[in-house]
């Protein structure tokens, strides 16, 4: 095979095989910037799975980065719940108020059913369409929240680590009834034709609970339910550190981590040297105001961090990248990643 | 060392132990700021530089505030010095780090109005009302992050001169954005916000 003619797809499955592709493959996470490629609101945007399909292919095909993104936003799983999202102008939407109110709650929760839920059912019509244009040239990352994170949402940040700390008992029955339902939404989307899913799990990141309680907790989660999806996953700590639970992380069976832009990129790559493939860091929220040389200085030295050898695919580091990052930049990174990304084959 | 390893062990009994026993009933400015407060102060430092978890910072400002309440209660007269607090998260439904923060400022005995998710709009009133000398805003959402530009802007209209300093995420991520936002200062985490309100108030208190 002539490595210069890769499809997005092999170039993704040889780094991810921690062989060196053509080029280092490179994720563009946008979900909201969707909405400009039609000029509608971000809320009329996720009303239409036609229309975030068309955005996915068309953002593709602008900006050539090696994925597409189903992904609507966190809160639309929540949705499935009984909550509600509150819409923004400029920005994803963020979860309304919590709908577990009193530890009591978790007792009468029922697991939802995930094609009874519209918002969820919207998803899966996009990643059929998706599939349909891309075939297997182009890999669908789809995203579950993890069962353990999933929970900081259902009832707010402050009564979750509560719920950890306190209760282990409600902690222990709501993990049993959201891991039932991350399994059947994550096999739902492989169904539907993700390629892979993002395990969306910041909870379990250094930066939220120590490895100790992550061991305890956030791991046997995820140990559980990423053994039961049907296809490879990606681990997603959005942001948050993940160096000191290199080796756990690899442990639940999981093929990549996104590490936060608060680590070293050096360090995460040699710590998951032949266990897991390296995902990220590109600080989004920066990005936002870094001019061609800066964006260009980026992503060079990411991939003189992290390229060698493969097992690497640039991104961002928290999986969406900002409404408000401006075009030019988004330009500048692709620009940038077929300059220096180029393996000596 | 000890109070700090009670904290971060979660051993509650063990840490009310060692308040109880420096407590005369009369020196809780002293225990707070001899022990409570470089305690949660070394905490803080430990959370900023990624060595404990932000439920590590955050249990032990729970367990601060339900010591300092018990030798500090809300209408003590000593209290009466302490700079005017309010603290708010502009509509942004991710509370965990403003419940840091409060607990942070009450362990240290600040006089702390707690507005919830109140937005710019309405919290220029209450601002008033209350006397606040200081509005810390904590947010998640960079979207919000920018919210603290329409609260300066109507801080500026109706000539109210309370500072305002801001945290959380968006603002960790790019220091510079508390300057894009208008706000006075910022914080990286609760231990800096005490530093930073004597600072912006440009007092010693």
């Amino acid at each position: 095979m002539n490595i210069e003619e890769m499809t997005s797809m092999e170039r993704v499955l040889a780094t991810l095989c921690h062989e060196e592709p053509d080029r280092v493959p490179f994720f563009l996470l946008l979900t909201t910037q969707g909405a400009d490629v039609f000029n509608v609101s971000i809320k009329e945007y996720f009303s239409k799975p036609e229309m975030v399909a068309e955005a996915q292919i068309k953002m593709q095909q602008k900006y050539g980065h090696d994925c597409y993104y189903p992904f609507y936003y966190a809160s639309l799983e929540l949705e499935a719940w009984g909550s509600e999202s509150v819409f923004y102008p400029d920005a994803p939407p963020n979860a309304g108020r919590p709908v577990i109110k009193e530890f009591e709650d978790i007792l009468s929760l029922e697991t939802p059913d995930v094609f009874e839920s519209p918002g969820l059912q919207k998803v899966l019509k996009t990643t059929e369409i998706m599939k349909k244009h891309s075939g297997e040239d182009i890999p669908i990352i789809s995203v579950v929240m993890s069962p353990f994170s999933l929970a900081s949402m259902q009832m707010g940040f402050e009564n979750y680590l509560d719920l950890i700390y306190d209760d282990l008992d409600r902690f222990k029955e709501l993990m049993r009834i959201n891991e039932s339902f991350c399994v059947q939404w994550a096999n739902a989307q492989i169904e539907a034709g993700a390629t892979a899913i993002c395990y969306f799990d910041p909870v379990s990141s250094s930066t939220i609970i120590p490895p100790e309680l992550y061991r305890k907790t956030g791991f046997r989660v995820a140990k559980r339910t990423i053994s039961n999806i049907n296809g490879p996953t990606a681990t997603h700590m959005a942001s948050g550190r993940c160096l000191p639970i290199v080796d756990d992380i690899a442990e639940t069976g999981t093929a990549v981590i996104c590490t936060s832009v608060l680590e070293d990129l050096s360090e995460i790559k040699t710590a998951c040297k032949g266990k897991l493939s390296v995902l990220g860091n590109l600080n989004g929220i920066e990005m936002r105001h870094w001019s061609p040389q800066q964006t260009e200085d980026k992503v060079k030295e990411a991939i003189s961090k992290a390229a060698e050898g493969g097992g690497y695919i640039l991104s961002d580091n928290h999986g969406e990248i900002p409404y408000t990052v401006p075009q030019e930049v988004l330009t500048d990174i692709s620009r940038s990643v077929k300059k220096w990304g180029q393996y000596q084959g | 060392m000890e109070f700090e390893d009670t904290l971060l062990s979660l051993n509650r009994v063990a840490a009310k132990n060692i308040i109880s026993s420096e407590f005369t009933g009369d020196n809780a400015f002293e225990v707070i700021n001899e022990i409570i407060s470089p305690t949660l102060e070394r905490i803080g430092e430990l959370w900023a530089h990624g060595e404990i978890a932000l439920s590590q910072e955050y249990m032990a400002s729970r367990i601060c505030e339900e010591l300092v309440e018990t030798i500090l209660p809300a209408d003590a007269p000593s209290r009466k010095n302490m700079p005017v607090i309010g603290i708010t998260t502009l509509r942004d439904e991710h509370m965990l780090g403003k419940r840091i923060l409060s607990s942070f400022l009450k362990a240290n005995g600040f006089n702390l109005f707690d507005y919830g998710d109140m937005g710019p709009e309405s919290i220029v009133q209450k601002v008033k009302d209350d006397g606040i000398e200081v509005l810390m805003v904590s947010t998640l959402m960079l979207n919000l992050a920018h919210e603290v530009k329409k609260l300066r802007s109507s801080f500026d209209n109706e000539k109210i001169d309370t500072k305002i300093i801001v945290g959380g995420a968006p603002f960790l991520f790019d220091r510079n954005l508390w300057k894009e936002v208008g706000a006075d200062s910022m914080a990286v985490d609760a231990t800096e916000s005490v530093e930073k309100i004597h600072e912006v108030l440009g007092d010693a208190r």
